[in-house]
C-alpha cells in the first residue's frame, strides 16, 4: 500500500516563463530533479524538452508521473499538463512549504512582477501584478547590464562597491537606458551607475508591494533574488529583512509540483 | 558599421528674404530636447535662420552646435543677438541664454505664431515626452497634460522600433500606410514589451509594414487618450518630430475625427520659435 502510494506520488511542476521554462520532478516532498531551458518562441517545445531532461536526470519515464501541473505565462499552451495554476498560487504553495512564516511575497520575473499576501494556511489573500511596464521587471536589469557592458552578476558585484552618489531620474527602461549612456559619457563610475540601477528597480518593486500592504516576513522569489545587490536595495527600500529561498527561480515550478501532489493524494484518499 | 535606422537627418535653414543688418530686435530661442536640439534666430519677429541637430551627451555643447549652425554663413554672431531664451529638457544648460522658459509656454507661443491665432490645441510629440496643450487666442497656455514618464508615444519609442525593423525613421510613416487592411494595434503599451511583441509578429510571418501599422496605431491610440483627457478643440496642430510621421498623424486624425492643420515648415522648431518670440517680448517690454 505504502509502496503503491510512493510510486503514484511522482509529480512534475512546470513553470513556462516568458524567458525561461523550469521543471521540478517531485517524489512526495523530495525534489528528484530540476531543469531549466530557454522558452524561446515555442513554449510547448521548451516545456517538453525541460520535462524530458528532468525525467532523465530523475531516471524516470513520463508514464511514471501521476500528474503534471503547469504555471507561468505559457501555462495554457502546454498540452502535457493535466492542470494549470497561476504563478501566485504556485509561489504561495511553495513558500508555505519552505518558509511557512512568510506573509508577503514578491516574485520578480523577466517581464512581470507580482506582490502577494499569504495567509497562515498558505492561501493567497491579495495580490498585485505589474505586467504593463518593464521598469519593475527583470528585463530592466538585463537592459541596463547590456548598456553597461557587464553581466548581471558583474553588475550586482559592482553595485555593492558603490557609495550611492548617483540616482536615475527616469523610471522607463527606454529612458533609463539613454540616461545610463549619458552617465557613462560623463565619466560616472560604473559601480555608482550599477547601484542606481538596482535602487531604481527596487523602488518600483517596493511600490508594487505597498499596494497590497507589507507584512513580515517578506520573501523574494524569481531568478533576480540571486542578486545580492538587488536584495540589499530592496531591503533598504522596504526597511526590513527579506527571505530568499534556496533556488528562488524554481519556486513556481516547485509550487506547481506540490499542487500536483496535493491533488493526487486528495483523489487517492 | 551597421546602418543606424533611427538616425534622422540634421539640417539648417536660412530665410532668403530677411537680413539681420537692418534689424532692430534680433532674438534667438534654443530648445535643447532629450533627442534633438533646435536653434531659431528671428529678426524683428520674422524667421531668419534655424538649425536642427541631434542632442549629444552634453547639453551645452549641443546648444552651441545648433546655434553656430544656424548662424553659419550669415555673418551674425551669438554676441550680436540681443536676447536669447533657452527652453526644453536641457534648458538650464544653454550657457549663452539670458533666460530660460518651460517648453510648454514656448510650444504654445511657437504654434500660435507658426499656425496662426486660431490654434486652440497643440500636441507636442517630442523625443522623450508628449504634451497636450490648450492655448488661448494670444498663444498663452490655458491647461496642459504631459506624459514624460514612459517612452510609449514618444520619438524615442519610435526610434527603438525603427532599429528593430531596420526601417529608416523618415520612411516609417509612409511604409506603415502601405497595408491592405489596418491590423489590430500591438497590445503592449511599454516599448520594451511592444518590441518583443513586434518580434513575435515578424516570426508569425507579418510583413514589416504590417508590424509598423500595428505599432503606429497603438501609438496613435495612446496619444489620443491623452488628448481626450484634456479635451480637444479646433484648430488642432501637432508639433515635434513625430508630426512628420504621416502614418501616426493619419491614424491619430482618424481616431479623433479631427484633422490637424498641416505645416509648411519644420514641426520641430515650434519650441525654439516660441522661445525667440518670448525673447522679443522681453526686449520690447524693457
Amino acid at each position: 500500500m505504502r509502496l503503491e502510494r510512493r510510486i503514484a506520488m511522482l509529480t512534475a511542476g512546470i513553470d513556462l516563463g516568458t524567458k525561461t521554462t523550469r521543471v521540478i520532478v517531485l517524489n512526495d516532498d523530495t525534489i528528484l530533479a530540476q531543469r531549466a531551458v530557454l522558452t524561446g518562441w515555442e513554449p510547448q517545445q521548451a516545456g517538453e524538452n525541460a520535462l524530458t531532461a528532468a525525467l532523465e536526470d530523475a531516471r524516470r519515464a513520463r508514464d511514471d508521473l501521476a500528474r503534471v501541473v503547469a504555471t507561468g505565462a505559457g501555462r495554457q499552451a502546454f498540452s502535457l499538463a493535466q492542470h494549470n495554476v497561476t504563478e501566485v498560487t504556485a509561489d504561495a504553495r511553495a513558500l508555505a512549504f519552505l518558509h511557512p512564516r512568510v506573509r508577503t511575497a514578491l516574485d520578480v520575473g523577466a517581464e512581470e512582477a507580482r506582490a502577494f499576501k499569504i495567509a497562515a494556511n498558505g492561501r493567497v489573500l491579495d495580490f498585485a501584478v505589474n505586467e504593463k511596464c518593464a521598469a519593475g521587471a527583470g528585463i530592466f536589469l538585463e537592459t541596463m547590464a547590456r548598456t553597461l557592458e557587464v553581466t548581471l552578476d558583474e553588475m550586482s558585484a559592482l553595485a555593492l562597491q558603490a557609495t550611492g552618489a548617483v540616482t536615475l531620474n527616469s523610471q522607463c527602461t527606454v529612458f533609463a537606458e539613454s540616461e545610463v549612456v549619458s552617465l557613462i559619457h560623463a565619466q560616472t563610475p560604473r559601480a555608482e551607475i550599477a547601484r542606481a540601477v538596482f535602487a531604481s528597480i527596487a523602488a518600483r518593486v517596493a511600490s508594487l508591494a505597498r499596494r497590497i500592504g507589507i507584512e513580515a516576513e517578506v520573501a523574494l522569489v524569481g531568478g533576480i533574488a540571486h542578486s545580492v545587490a538587488f536584495v540589499a536595495a530592496l531591503q533598504h527600500e522596504l526597511g526590513m529583512e527579506i527571505q530568499v529561498p534556496r533556488d528562488p527561480e524554481y519556486i513556481g515550478a516547485l509550487g506547481a509540483a506540490l499542487i500536483a501532489s496535493d491533488s493526487v493524494s486528495l483523489r487517492g484518499a | 558599421m551597421t546602418q543606424e535606422y533611427w538616425r534622422w537627418k540634421e539640417y539648417t535653414w536660412h530665410a532668403p528674404d530677411v537680413s539681420w543688418q537692418h534689424g532692430k530686435i534680433i532674438t534667438a530661442g534654443v530648445d535643447v530636447g532629450s533627442v534633438s536640439t533646435q536653434a531659431v534666430v528671428m529678426v524683428d519677429g520674422k524667421l531668419f535662420a534655424y538649425a536642427n541637430r541631434r542632442t549629444g551627451f552634453s547639453s551645452p555643447d549641443s546648444a552651441r552646435r545648433a546655434m553656430e549652425s544656424a548662424l553659419e554663413g550669415t555673418g551674425l554672431t551669438i554676441e550680436q543677438i540681443h536676447y536669447i531664451v533657452g527652453t526644453g529638457y536641457g534648458r538650464v544648460n544653454v550657457p549663452f541664454a539670458h533666460k530660460t522658459m518651460t517648453e510648454i509656454a514656448c510650444h504654445a507661443r511657437g504654434a500660435h505664431f507658426l499656425y496662426g491665432a486660431s490654434v486652440r490645441t497643440v500636441l507636442d510629440m517630442g523625443g522623450q515626452d508628449c504634451k497636450a496643450i490648450k492655448v488661448d487666442a494670444q498663444g498663452k497656455v490655458v491647461n496642459f497634460l504631459m506624459n514624460d514618464k514612459c517612452a510609449a508615444g514618444t520619438g524615442r519609442g519610435l526610434e527603438v522600433i525603427a532599429d528593430l525593423l531596420q526601417v529608416p525613421i523618415e520612411e516609417m510613416g509612409e511604409l506603415s500606410l502601405q497595408v491592405e487592411r489596418e491590423p489590430e494595434p500591438v497590445s503592449s503599451t511599454c516599448v520594451v514589451f511592444a518590441k518583443s511583441e513586434a518580434l513575435g509578429l515578424l516570426r508569425k510571418g507579418w510583413k514589416k509594414n504590417e508590424v509598423l501599422a500595428a505599432y503606429s496605431r497603438a501609438m496613435a491610440l495612446r496619444v489620443a487618450a491623452l488628448l481626450r483627457r484634456i479635451g480637444i478643440e479646433k484648430e488642432f496642430v501637432i508639433t515635434g518630430g513625430i508630426a512628420k510621421n504621416i502614418g501616426i498623424v493619419t491614424r491619430l486624425e482618424k481616431e479623433l475625427g479631427i484633422a490637424a492643420r498641416k505645416p509648411d515648415f519644420d514641426t520641430q522648431i515650434a519650441g525654439a520659435v516660441g522661445a525667440a518670440l518670448i525673447a522679443k517680448k522681453i526686449i520690447e517690454e524693457r
